[in-house]
């Protein structure tokens, strides 16, 4: 236990720190900017990002992985802050982390694995959409300047990290691009124009909302939406962190860690929140592995607020959507499209109908079950297609099944079968089949009762061991004075 | 001659042809040791964690690209080590080799992604001029 703690949080202090410092950098944009894409004050998200930040260090399960206010979870609270406000945000992220807490007891996070890539894809895709979009506002048609700060914003995050590598770029953009502002008196839009930043820690608060069943009816689909996208998110980001570090975390530790988290968070004021992707590689790029990287990175961010909070206030939105734009950019998965090329049309096309749902209805949990559940029919019509061979050997018929034979196959199955036979001997091989339910065994019997009539002897053999025993339990055609309407 | 070589490879033609060279360069020495390290790109984790299953099939994935460098030296009977290794592919390498401390490193002069490559400048280019041994760069 000692042992784990000290290599947990101790083995790797200096490079952690400094990782967890260039880490809260690059957060300040981020939180404000989800902050305003909730439509929440700039605090909501940044509060969020520390609450989190701090609490996930400790009870995570993955170390040197960044959770924090993220774009996921930002858009998915939109309709609601916009209709309830932002107590009812509070109430709904305090039940968020209620939810995680119960997928990580129940071991909810192995059911990942059924969620198949092709929706993980259009997940990150459509998440990258929807930053972007969410940045348009705030650059187009206002005015000429706009389109330069962005376009300055742009040059500087993606040429200045060729030569100067230790300060993060959005940072040196942020800084250069606000004092120019300021100096020239521009007339741009900032981020105190869109809410206030306040230069205190946050406090405990109950959200003020009534405690009834209608409450809980408004936040509970918003709660588990949330509670889904951000489990989702912060599952990916780990897998990423483990493959980059070469090391094994806890999955359902996570899972309970980002609902403590949020629960907390909740409590203090914040919005919910997860795991970020882009936040957890800049940490690992930058030497953090353990938890002290994440604890840093959430106590010197609340430290950069309460000292410059003056000076955040008069960022130039423009630079801000610049930032953002970048990070959808990085967002985005380019593989896709070649992706797209090489994919199974089938997977192809459940990628596209994930980032088409999403950004139709604003919604990422939409998207994913909807991809997963397309997946899951598209599988089965691919395994639902059966072969049944026919071999004519001297007066005798052999039939060879192949496939899987459940409730979406047997229409397949008896179709193919011809029944003009007549006082023949007829064998069903099953050797390269499997019987799987009860609408399978009714099919069979369907089969053999057909044949029967007509005074063909039936065998059947080359059952598995398996279908043998659903057979043998379900079966009619064997009792002496059999009826289908039994199955 | 040369006891301990440094093979940097990524799977691509260029370091095939680069294992050839270090299979030339082991047979001029009695016990020489060929080291093939192959670098986990962190700037790829997201894309290759994204578009596998789970951490078996891209473990699998990686061996696979590597299988017929193995068999080449297989092939010829020298004495290697397979050696994955995570960071940023240039850096690491020559971080590598010089605590090592590597005889020779041979890499080939053009990995996978040429358009990287003309942003970022080439690895080959960054370990020449950064490891302390003598470097061969196989065309």
């Amino acid at each position: 236990m000692v042992e784990k703690i000290k290599r947990e949080w101790f083995s790797n202090v200096r490079a952690d720190v400094l990782a967890g410092i260039v880490v809260a950098l690059a957060l300040i944009p981020e939180a404000i900017a989800f902050s305003i894409i909730a439509g929440v004050d700039p605090m909501v998200g940044l509060y969020a990002s520390f609450c989190i930040a701090v609490i996930i260090a400790f009870v995570g399960g993955r170390p040197g992985m960044i959770s924090a206010a993220t774009g996921a979870m930002a858009l998915l609270m939109v309709p609601l802050v916009k209709e309830y406000g932002l107590n009812y945000l509070l109430a709904a992220t305090i039940l968020t982390g209620i939810i995680q807490v119960i997928f990580g007891v129940f071991k909810i996070a192995r059911l990942m694995k059924f969620i198949p890539r092709a929706v993980m894809i259009g997940f990150v895709n459509s998440l990258a959409i929807l930053i972007f979009m969410a940045q348009v506002p705030h650059f187009l048609g206002i005015s000429a300047l706009t389109y330069v700060f962005v376009g300055i914003t742009l040059l500087i995050v993606y040429i200045v990290p060729r030569f100067i590598k230790s300060v993060p770029a959005p940072l040196i953009a942020i800084v250069l691009l606000t004092i120019i502002s300021i100096y020239t008196g521009a007339d741009l839009r900032t981020v105190g124009d869109l809410g206030a930043i306040k230069q205190s820690l946050p406090s405990f608060l109950i959200p003020d909302v009534p405690f009834s069943l209608e409450t809980l009816k408004i936040i509970f689909p918003y709660s588990i939406a949330l509670a889904i996208v951000g489990l989702l998110e912060s599952l990916l980001t780990s897998s990423i962190v483990d493959d980059m570090t070469g090391t094994d975390s806890n999955k359902h530790s996570e899972s309970r860690g980002q609902g403590i988290a949020n629960i907390i968070n909740g409590f203090f004021g914040g919005m919910a929140g997860c795991a970020m992707i882009g936040q957890s590689v800049i940490n690992v790029k930058s030497g953090g592995r353990g938890r002290l990287s994440t604890l840093t990175a959430g106590l010197f961010l609340m430290f950069l607020i309460i000292v410059l909070g003056d000076l955040v206030v008069q960022i130039p939105m423009p630079v801000l959507a610049g930032i953002m734009i970048m990070v959808s950019i990085g967002t985005f998965d380019w593989a896709s499209f070649q992706y797209l090329v090489k994919a199974p049309r089938t997977d192809a096309l459940v990628m596209l109908a994930t980032v088409l749902i999403v950004v139709a209805t604003h919604d990422l949990s939409k998207g994913v079950i909807a991809g997963v559940i397309l997946s899951a029919v598209f599988f089965v019509s691919k395994i639902s297609t059966i072969k049944v061979q026919k071999h004519a050997q001297n007066s005798n018929i052999l039939f060879e099944v192949e496939g899987q034979l459940f409730f979406a196959s047997v229409e397949g199955f008896v179709d193919a079968f011809d029944f003009t036979a007549q006082s023949t001997d007829i064998v069903i091989d099953f050797a390269n089949a499997h019987i799987w339910d009860d609408s399978a065994v009714g099919a069979i019997d369907k089969v053999v009762l057909k044949y029967q009539e007509n005074n063909n002897n039936v065998t059947i053999k080359g059952l598995n061991s398996a279908s043998k025993r659903l057979v043998d339990k379900l079966a009619i055609y064997k009792q002496s004075n059999p009826k289908l309407s039994a199955h | 001659m040369y006891q301990k070589i440094l093979l940097a490879v990524d799977g691509s033609e260029h370091s095939l042809r680069a294992t050839n060279e270090a299979i030339v360069m082991a047979g001029l020495a009695e016990g020489c040791m060929i080291e093939a390290v192959y670098v986990v790109d962190f700037s790829k984790a997201k894309d290759q964690v994204l578009h596998s299953m789970d951490k078996e099939e891209l473990e699998l994935s990686r061996r696979k690209k590597l299988m017929p460098i193995e068999a080449q030296i297989q092939s010829k009977n020298i004495a290697y080590k397979l050696t994955f290794l995570r960071g940023e592919p240039g850096p690491v390498i020559v971080e590598y080799a010089n605590k090592e401390s590597f005889d020779l490193v041979v890499i080939g002069s053009r990995g996978l992604n040429s358009l990287q490559e003309m942003v970022l400048g080439s690895v080959s280019h960054k370990v020449a001029k950064r490891v302390k041994c003598p470097v061969l760069i196989v065309k």
